[in-house]
């Protein structure tokens, strides 16, 4: 049997948690419907961000979505956040099923 | 004698220098700052609860003038002195305006072991020195600019973690009275020792991971991270002579005012100023005067209240 999946872009943004509360409020205005939000640690060029404590916690998230609201929300980070914060973002191309969630 | 809540903080600072294993789950350190804000707003409340509350209310804008003071005196210090640029020294003076609720769990236990007592409306004092010097820091990086989205602001400031679990801890102890608290008294007050005592070991792992940082920064914000409190204690203690105060009471509001914030600060300014370095303010604040006030700081102020009012205890 073969599935039916359809393409969708996968858009994953790593960044500070003290941003976390304010870039979701920005997610909901520009339109995303659905996302996934997980705590992360790791190493970049702000020094080690390892969760110990609220001040160098990370968080990594992902939303599926149509590619061009996925440039939306990357062209609104990039302009709002990457001068002043520790933030990795980027798409990816990935396989859904149920295509009517991700749009 | 020194304090054994101390000496877990000093084996934590080198267990975090000499870059050991330990390490504490994050749950834990959020669940002790949970018991020890409680534990202070209960113990406030239930003292405030003996006593008329409107005499306090020219008190409170004293200790808020204290606090906006101090933000004041430390931008300036921090622009010509330090030559800061104006975000990164509007961010640390918001920390140094502000109050460290860890550092006056300390100086309230410092206190405790020695029996000298102190008025319940330090901890209304602690509640109300946390907001205004955030609020006096975002102006003096933006001005009074209409970007500034007020309302989140103070949505983040008023009702973050420490402001509510201290105003409703001291809601609560005022309500319930000594015999309400009775039964819930073993888990808070008979504890706040062994609490402060874990809490403070995981200050020194995060006190330790401030040297690196610190070694870049320099000879200024090192002698700033001393100074300031120092100053900013002289402030507070004048202030609480001119309140009337008890030694025990004079000796927490120095405390109080020389200490900087960690959490609630760096939190709203992170958002409110972005481009100010948090390092910075951090390294200063956690790597110097968080460790000051609670090895030296505290008997030090204690000893000048003493002085100052010449009263024995």
């Amino acid at each position: 049997m073969t599935l039916s999946t359809e393409k969708r872009t996968l858009l994953t943004v790593i960044t500070e948690s003290a941003i976390e509360e304010t870039l979701l409020k920005d997610l909901e205005k520009l339109g995303v419907r659905g996302y996934t939000v997980s705590d992360a640690r790791g190493r970049g060029g702000r020094g080690v961000r390892d969760a110990t404590w609220g001040e160098v916690s990370n968080i990594r998230l992902e939303v599926i979505c149509a590619r061009t609201m996925a440039e939306t929300v990357l062209n609104h980070i990039q302009s709002h956040y990457y001068a002043n914060y520790a933030m990795v973002a980027f798409l990816q191309e990935v396989e859904i099923l149920r295509p009517e969630k991700f749009s | 004698m020194i304090d054994v809540v101390i000496l877990f903080f000093i084996l934590g600072l080198i267990a975090g220098l000499l870059r050991s294993e330990l390490k504490l789950p994050a749950a834990l350190y959020e669940t002790l700052s949970l018991v020890l804000l409680l534990t202070i707003g209960l113990k406030g409340g239930e003292g405030l609860a003996k006593q008329a509350i409107a005499p306090l209310l020219p008190q409170l804008g004293i200790v808020m003038m204290l606090g906006i003071a101090q933000t004041f005196i430390a931008f300036l210090i921090l622009s010509f002195v330090g030559k800061l640029g104006r975000a990164d020294a509007a961010a640390t003076a918001a920390h140094y305006g502000s109050v460290s609720v860890a550092t006056f769990a300390v100086a309230t236990n410092w206190l405790m072991s020695r029996n000298i007592a102190f008025e319940p409306q330090l901890t209304i004092f602690l509640t109300v020195m946390e907001v205004p010097a955030i609020i006096v820091g975002i102006v003096l990086a933006r001005g009074l600019s209409k970007q500034t989205d007020w309302r989140a602001l103070a949505h983040e400031s008023f009702l973050g973690k420490g402001v509510t679990l201290l105003i409703g801890g001291m809601a609560i102890g005022w309500a319930a009275g000594p015999e309400g608290l009775a039964p819930i008294k073993g888990l808070f007050y008979d504890l706040f020792k062994g609490a402060l005592t874990l809490f403070l070991l995981e200050m020194g792992l995060i006190v330790a991971r401030q040297a690196g940082e610190l070694r870049k920064r320099g000879m200024f914000i090192i002698a700033f991270g001393v100074l300031m409190p120092l100053l900013s204690a002289l402030l507070g203690t004048a202030c609480g002579i001119a309140m009337g105060l008890s030694v025990g009471g004079i000796t927490l509001l120095t405390t109080l005012a020389a200490s900087a914030s960690y959490i609630a600060v760096p939190a709203t300014i992170r958002l409110a100023i972005p481009e100010a370095n948090p390092a910075l303010s951090l390294a200063a604040v956690l790597g110097i005067t968080f460790p000051f006030n609670i090895l030296v700081g505290i008997p030090l102020y204690h000893w000048l209240a003493v002085e100052l009012t010449g009263v024995m205890v």
